[in-house]
């Protein structure tokens, strides 16, 4: 994409730079402030999330209770998989979005840079509140992630309504976030900039921002239902009222199954940026890519109950939900084929972004085989609840989003701080990430598949050797990713100055920027060719 | 307030719109998920209630009819069928009848909720009179027989040679202050 710029950039005699001090964090209205707090959000819920996956993982070790409770051990799946869902992926690419979307499209900020403010600050006090039940009598939430009534209602610890409180905000927060994403990027391009022209991940994210819009307030609804029969004595997922749990999974699922949709464009988007830049190619068909991912997002709708295969639907709602599922694949296979297409004959360099990416395209594949694996409804049967659907969605989530995330944050650091990563540290931490993923998650295929069930502190002896060595690449993984930390501090303090291009192979408007980028960029719009 | 923000302002309120009938559509889920059931007969849920036009019984054929009685978690009542199952021609009118028994110390009302396996029989079992219909009020240790009076249709696939009837019993004993739930409060089943 061949850009120039309609201003000099040095000549910004009324431009003013931050606020000093605290309050430039909390009133801030600018899009790369807003980032960097919705990224530095996201990586204290990642290492949250995380100490609670390895207190798991630790319980695991051994076969009998070692370290907790069952009951804290049920806590600690739930926390770490609503910390992870909402605290670390979904705010990571919201703040990819405020960083770059504007870059991006070459405008000068958000469309609502206060909403945007707005849409940050409300997250912390979300979680503050979800963490605050883990000191409250009766425990934090125990009932898993997905929030089964009635066992989070009739059975649930007195904190569930904390925990719906916090759901509420959450939801709120990405609304918000979303309309503004949309707002942007349909307002505010810059002269030239059609919409294909526009860089996938600008696409991903303005499909996402839709799919949030649509399946946020289905998330409210539900928890909103589950706060009137906890409280206000209606019946909507109680039998005796006349009610019916089952729909608490149908109407959850209905906004689940686009929720793991949201966790996986954005990166699907990052990745359609990284792998032509180390390539040194054009991506190999941009067109179907942006086709590929909107019908992934339009099936995202028709697939919810692939995950209820086992609650006694009739055989030809079973029929549909895994035929419609496995098309799913047809699209997916239409991004594979082409990130490995614009590869071929690529001259191809592995720097640490690259390195995340190609990690990216196998594992996520890997994750997408043992989806249709369980897709299959007979077989689902079989796995259904077992460890196998961890190690499915691990493989999708961890080496997937958390992957393109850490290849994302790589990539443009050096144009965020002005500085370069430190290439060694860089691939020391993706080569500790990438064996201790596989350590950790590869085994749990096996024990799934043997039938060890899910969410459960304890295990039959046969199990024990795979748990124990899961246990291990889960303690490398965990314990690898202060190196992250370590190295994008290091970038932030000093290092080798980066160019204005950063990376050989880069094309886009943000790469015109000076690095660091400036605090206020594009106030005179660029003109796109 | 120029052109950008009006277009701003005119797709915040759509998108914002888009919320809210989202937000509607996740409750509507609630009566579209019965509406689902009852017109499919998916779910088990006995839809066929009230009078029906006496015929001839389909004597070439009989079906097995089970019946079982639970109670929910939490409710102490003795429930279970008198006939654990019995044998029916399809079109013939037949009354069993549950047994109950309140064993506390207080009054309790409980409501009965059906289910037909295998689902795809739900639609064939007609209950013309049924216990379910009513909530149950019964005093400290009170006993009751309460009839269920149903036709099988003659239209009943071939392949359907048992079917089972289910009631789970809830205790939906109001929160009186004293612990003595009034029996005129006996409320009518949405089934």
């Amino acid at each position: 994409m061949e850009t120039t710029l309609g201003q000099n950039l040095g000549d910004t005699h009324h431009d003013h730079g931050p606020a000093s001090g605290i309050g430039r964090w909390l009133f801030t209205t600018n899009h790369k402030d807003i980032g960097t707090l919705y990224l530095w959000f996201s990586l204290l819920m990642f290492l949250t999330g995380g100490t609670m996956a390895l207190l798991i993982r630790a319980e695991l070790f051994q076969p009998g209770l070692q370290l907790v409770q069952p009951e804290f051990f049920n806590q600690m799946t739930t926390m770490h998989g609503l910390i992870m869902v909402f605290g670390a992926v979904m705010p990571a690419f919201v703040g990819l979005a405020n960083w770059l979307v504007p870059m991006m499209i070459g405008a000068p900020d958000m469309a609502l840079p206060r909403m945007n403010n707005w849409s940050f600050w409300i997250l912390p006090f979300a979680f503050a509140m979800m963490i605050s039940t883990l000191f409250m009598e009766g425990g934090a939430p125990n009932f898993g992630w997905t929030f089964y009534a009635p066992l989070s209602t009739t059975y649930a610890p007195p904190s569930v309504t904390f925990f719906i409180f916090a759901v509420h905000m959450m939801g709120i927060s990405s609304i918000m976030g979303a309309i503004n994403v949309i707002a942007t990027i349909l307002n505010l391009r810059a002269p030239g900039m059609t919409m294909m022209k526009l860089p996938l991940f600008v696409w991903s994210w303005l499909i996402t921002a839709f799919l949030l819009i649509a399946v946020m307030p289905v998330l409210a609804g539900v928890v909103t239902m589950m706060l009137m029969d906890i409280h206000f004595g209606t019946s909507f997922f109680n039998a005796a009222g006349g009610g019916d749990p089952v729909l608490f999974q149908h109407v959850f699922w209905f906004f689940g199954h686009p929720e793991v949709y949201i966790m996986i464009l954005p990166a699907f988007g990052i990745i359609s940026e990284i792998i032509p830049t180390f390539a040194r190619k054009r991506l190999f068909g941009y067109a179907s890519m942006v086709y590929a991912i909107a019908s992934i997002a339009i099936l995202s709708f028709l697939v919810w109950a692939h995950h209820m295969f086992t609650v006694g639907l009739p055989l030809a709602g079973e029929l549909f939900f895994m035929f419609a599922t496995m098309l799913i694949a047809v699209p997916t296979g239409v991004k594979v084929f082409n990130w490995v297409a614009t590869m071929f004959r690529g001259s191809l360099t592995f720097e640490t972004p690259m390195l995340f990416a190609l990690a990216f395209v196998v594992l996520f594949t890997i994750g997408g085989f043992s989806g249709l694996m369980l897709a299959i409804a007979p077989a689902d049967f079989q796995y259904h609840d077992t460890y196998f659907v961890v190690a499915h969605f691990h493989y999708v989530l961890v080496p997937g989003a958390i992957f393109s995330i850490m290849a994302a944050t790589y990539f443009w650091l050096p144009k965020w701080t002005g500085h370069m990563i430190n290439e060694r540290m860089g691939k020391i931490h993706f080569w500790l990430s990438f064996v201790g993923v596989n350590i950790t998650f590869f085994p749990m295929h096996f024990v799934g598949l043997a039938g060890m069930p899910r969410r459960i502190p304890d295990y039959a002896l046969q199990f024990a050797d795979f748990n124990s060595v899961a246990s291990v690449g889960a303690f490398i993984f965990g314990f690898s990713q202060l190196l992250f930390l370590y190295n994008v501090i290091a970038c932030i303090r000093g290092g080798a100055r980066a160019t204005d291009r950063v990376w050989e192979g880069a094309h886009g408007l943000e790469w015109t920027l000076p690095s660091p980028a400036p605090y206020h960029s594009f106030s005179q719009p660029p003109v796109v060719k | 307030m120029d052109e950008l923000g009006r277009k701003n302002r005119r797709l915040v309120i759509r998108l914002l719109a888009g919320c809210v009938l989202m937000f509607g559509f996740g409750f509507a889920l609630v009566p579209l998920y019965d509406v689902f059931c009852r017109v499919t007969g998916l779910n088990g849920k006995v839809t066929n209630t009230g009078p029906v036009a006496i015929e001839d019984a389909d004597i070439s054929r009989s079906v097995r009819v089970q019946f079982l009685g639970v109670n929910n978690e939490g409710m102490p009542w003795e429930f279970r069928p008198l006939d654990e199952s019995v044998r029916v021609h399809p079109g013939e009118m037949r009354q069993i009848a549950f047994f109950a028994r309140n064993p506390t110390s207080r009054r309790m009302i409980a409501q009965a909720i059906p289910s037909v396996a295998p689902a795809e029989a739900a639609q064939y079992l007609h209950k013309v009179n049924c216990f379910c219909f009513d909530s149950q009020s019964l005093a400290s240790q009170e006993q009751v027989e309460m009839p269920v009076l149903f036709v099988i249709d003659k239209k009943l696939p071939e392949h359907i040679h048992t079917l089972t009837l289910s009631y789970t019993l809830f205790d939906i004993t109001p929160e009186a202050p004293d612990g003595q739930a009034l029996a005129s409060e006996t409320r009518r089943s949405p089934l």
